[in-house]
């Protein structure tokens, strides 16, 4: 399928990588189990023990099969623990050498779904699939009607996939053959219509679409929403494509090795460029001497909806992409009235909007505090679905659940607005209280 | 710039917790944010942010309001020397300056009342509530001098600006939350508590007291001519007036050389306005142009039906007389009270031109039929946007059904 998108803006920002790979180990790695959004963890290893590379951390509460696993080999150096002992962190001290946990996987192809289901949450394959509605691990009971990869991302300095993924074929087509016998639906690969799709041309079992447009056209929710939208009920699967590749390696070497391509990119960095990094990898040590002096944010993801790496922190489960920015904690002696040469708004109202705005160097500040509404159809234009955002938002303020639902919110995650809160003029938490919509439903439909 | 930096950090402990002036905090927030954007930094998801905030916004509506400010005053100089000293006008060599100090010496008071009752009431709003200050009012507070008429009293405008900041407003949780346009709304207040002041052909020149002068606006002159046994002679004359040579010829309007209320007569300086509106996206264009096709398209239909002298008006006349472009660039488009879906804003926008004309034609004694219309419209605007999403909502139903 063709799908053009209008609404959406892409944001240019200096220091995207240079398509240069290197390989990089660090001494710790983490896993969070924060990254998995609503899943109640409990932890199957203690301080000090040693595990291999595939061994469980820690499982989830409700559905007691799903295992979340080492992404390396080595000893449980610590497991932090935040507000109500709430489970952060389980930073694993990795050995120099990778020992994995091997599993049996001769004849996978004749196995039922049920055994194959059963291989996937013991092995941590499981952790990563996603489902809409919620952004969540996906269901172990409930059959998706259809699976979706978005294999590129538009949001701001983002890796390229077309470039990621060009030697790992064989992997992903693996990935692609076992992930499709989960759904009798269709497996949808969205490419961006404009780049070289060459690579996932080859893909067999697949449908290909091309999406065309700016910024949120890479986002999966806005790709479902124009392919094959959500209704109440249903499940849509969401893979990231170096998943796909771990799923595929899993099935041709029995070992659980989610090693990745990611982007190192931010104006604040020396040498943006790609690593090979096992999952979960040291983000401190891997910047190290990379990073211009000074008082910067460290993002674990893009600048739209990453989260921040504290010091001495790890990158996110989902991350394909670490982001370095200045901080913008200073003062402007009448920031608001100045001509505003250099600043980026999406309005036109600075006179930056008449010069060229591409490697732009975007710090912290908030650039005002927050208001009640006030301008209209700022959402609509960044938004391209037949979603009402602001009615939206303002439903999951007054806790309406049927409303939400009859406004859609099945259909969306916190990512797919996160434009909307780049260029709130009332500077509202846009994706904090969209994600509280979404845990209220889920709490209130289950 | 340290030294004011360093001022404010000096008293700032007075304001916060358990300083002795806690409670005026928010008042001490209004004048730390207008003079420096806060060093806040983001804390949510969304690392970086655009940046435009509530305060530009306002500035720069404010910037696009200039134009006629400044057309405002000359005119009222104009309107004043042409009725009193015709020839001082083409005599004075910088008559230009002289024209619009003079304009400015009687708008600037309405000005100063206008922002000092009002963010008086929001100040007070803001620190009983324990909430920051609203930038809302700075346009209001500007556009509200600008919809009156000259000589209209201060303590008038000033009851006015209560009214409305109150009633239009606080009672429903400020800036925002209004279902009204708080501008019009003053307007409007003060159209039907004191008619006297508001209307007539004595208010719109400055000290046009005296029964020396002639100062009808065009409106009100057409409005003579909806009545039953209207001689063809008074017509005529009226009508004459509307002419390439009279006082209200479609030169004329288009300049805005005629009388009226301060910032609305001339349709060029709210052109220049709407452009400032339009480039920085600020303005809705929707509303904007549907608004403008709306009220051509009554105005055309009066044209061809032509059951009476004002209706003979050509349509381009129509809308260049009056409040109606100002009304449309600046009233309609108040992004709080209008509709907020886009297909809405259409809607929305093409009934406030309708209706504003045809309140101007068929009722004489509501000439500003357009302040009406959009006041009308704002109670409006929450059903037009209800039935836009009500149909996405239906899309969505049926897609299941499918």
């Amino acid at each position: 399928m063709e799908v053009k998108i209008s609404n959406g803006k892409n944001i240019s920002l200096k220091g995207s990588a240079k398509k240069i790979i290197s390989e990089f180990l660090s001494t710790t790695y983490s896993l969070k189990p924060v990254d998995f959004h609503g899943l109640k963890p409990k932890l199957s290893i203690k301080v000090g023990e040693s595990i291999l590379a595939g061994d469980s951390l820690f499982f989830d509460k409700d559905f007691e099969k799903i295992h979340f696993v080492s992404p390396v080999s080595g000893k449980i150096e610590r497991i932090t623990r935040g507000n109500k002992r709430k489970l952060l962190e389980i930073v694993i001290k990795a050995n120099k050498k990778n020992k994995y946990k091997k599993y049996n996987i001769s004849g996978y192809e004749n196995y039922n779904n049920d055994k194959l289901k059963d291989l996937f949450f013991k092995s941590g394959l499981w952790s990563l699939i996603k489902q809409r509605p919620f952004s969540i691990i996906a269901d172990p009971i409930k059959v998706p009607k259809s699976i979706f990869i978005s294999c590129f991302d538009s949001s701001p300095l983002a890796p390229d996939y077309n470039f990621i993924l060009s030697s790992k074929e064989k992997e992903f087509q693996k990935g692609i053959d076992v992930i499709s016998s989960f759904c009798d639906g269709k497996v949808h690969l969205n490419v961006d219509g404009n780049s070289d799709t060459s690579f996932f041309k080859k893909i067999q079992g697949t449908q290909l679409n091309n999406f065309y447009g700016p910024h949120p056209a890479g986002n999966v929710g806005i790709q479902i929403h124009h392919i094959d939208p959500i209704n109440k009920g249903d499940i849509v699967w969401v893979i990231s494509p170096q998943s796909i590749v771990t799923i595929g390696n899993f099935f041709l070497t029995g070992k659980y090795q989610n090693y990745k391509t990611i982007a190192v990119t931010g104006s604040e960095l020396k040498k943006p460029q790609y690593f090979n990094v096992f999952q979960g990898v040291n983000a401190f040590e891997l910047l190290k001497g990379n990073v211009i002096s000074g008082n910067k944010r460290f993002i674990s993801g893009n600048v739209l909806h990453g989260d921040v790496i504290e010091k001495n922190g790890h990158v996110g489960f989902f991350e394909d992409q670490i982001t370095v920015i200045p901080e913008g904690d200073y003062f402007e002696l009448f920031g608001w009235a100045m001509p505003g040469t250099k600043k980026y708004s999406f309005s036109r109202a600075f006179l930056s909007s008449f010069f060229n705005q591409k490697n732009l160097v975007l710090d912290t500040n908030m650039h005002g505090e927050e208001r009640a509404y006030v301008v209209s159809g700022q959402y609509e234009s960044v938004v391209p679905m037949d979603i009402f955002p602001v009615q939206l938002i303002k439903s999951i303020l007054v806790e309406d659940v049927e409303l939400m639902e009859k406004l859609g919110i099945y259909e969306v995650a916190p990512e797919d607005f996160a434009l909307c809160e780049f260029a709130c003029t009332s500077k509202m938490p846009v994706q904090e209280i969209l994600r509280h919509g979404l845990d209220l439903v889920k709490k209130e439909c289950s | 710039m340290s030294f004011l930096r360093n001022t404010l950090n000096k008293v700032k402990p007075h304001f916060l917790k358990g300083g002795k002036l806690e409670k005026l905090y928010p008042a001490y927030d209004a004048f730390e944010t207008f003079l420096f954007v806060p060093n806040h930094t983001t804390s949510t998801k969304c690392h970086v942010r655009d940046s435009i905030d509530l305060k530009r916004t306002m500035g720069t509506i404010i910037l696009a309001l200039i134009p006629c400010l400044i057309f405002g005053c000359y005119n009222i100089g104009y309107q004043y020397y042409s009725q009193f000293d015709p020839t001082f006008i083409t005599q004075n060599f910088n008559s230009f300056f002289n024209l619009f100090l003079y304009g400015l010496m009687k708008v600037f008071p309405m000005i100063v009342v206008s922002y000092a009752v009002g963010l008086s009431i929001e100040f007070a709003f803001a620190v009983f509530r324990k909430h920051p200050v609203n930038e809302g009012y700075l346009v209001t507070g500007m556009l509200i001098p600008l919809i009156f008429p000259i000589d209209c009293p201060l303590w008038i405008v000033a009851l006015s600006v209560i009214f409305a900041v109150v009633i239009g407003k606080e009672v429903f949780g400020g800036t925002g939350m209004n279902i009204l346009n708080p501008a019009l709304l003053a307007r409007g207040f003060a159209f039907f508590a004191y008619p006297t002041k508001l209307s007539g052909d004595k208010v719109w020149v400055s000290e046009g007291g005296s029964d020396a002068i002639s100062g009808e606006t065009a409106l009100g002159e057409l409005a003579t001519l909806v009545k039953d046994n209207v001689s063809q002679g008074h017509i005529d004359s009226v009508l004459s007036n509307f002419n390439n040579d009279g006082a209200y010829s479609l030169l004329n309007s288009f300049l805005g050389f005629i009388p009226g209320s301060i910032g609305e007569t001339s349709v060029l300086a709210v052109l220049f306005g709407a452009v400032i509106l339009l480039m920085t996206g600020l303005g809705s264009w929707r509303i904007m142009f549907s608004a403008l096709i709306g009220g051509f398209f009554m105005a055309s239909i009066f044209y061809f039906w032509n059951a009476n002298g004002f209706m003979s008006l050509n349509p381009i006349h129509q809308l260049c007389i009056g409040g109606f472009m100002f009304a449309i660039v600046f009233m309609a488009t108040d992004p709080v009270s209008a509709a907020q879906t886009n297909r809405g804003k259409l809607i929305y926008g093409f009934l406030c031109g309708f209706l504003g004309i045809m309140i101007r034609v068929f009722n004489p004694a509501y000439p500003e039929g357009i302040m009406l219309a959009i006041l009308f419209m704002n109670v409006m605007a929450p059903l037009i946007d209800h039935y836009v999403v009500e149909a996405s909502i239906k899309r969505r139903m049926n897609r299941i059904k499918i």
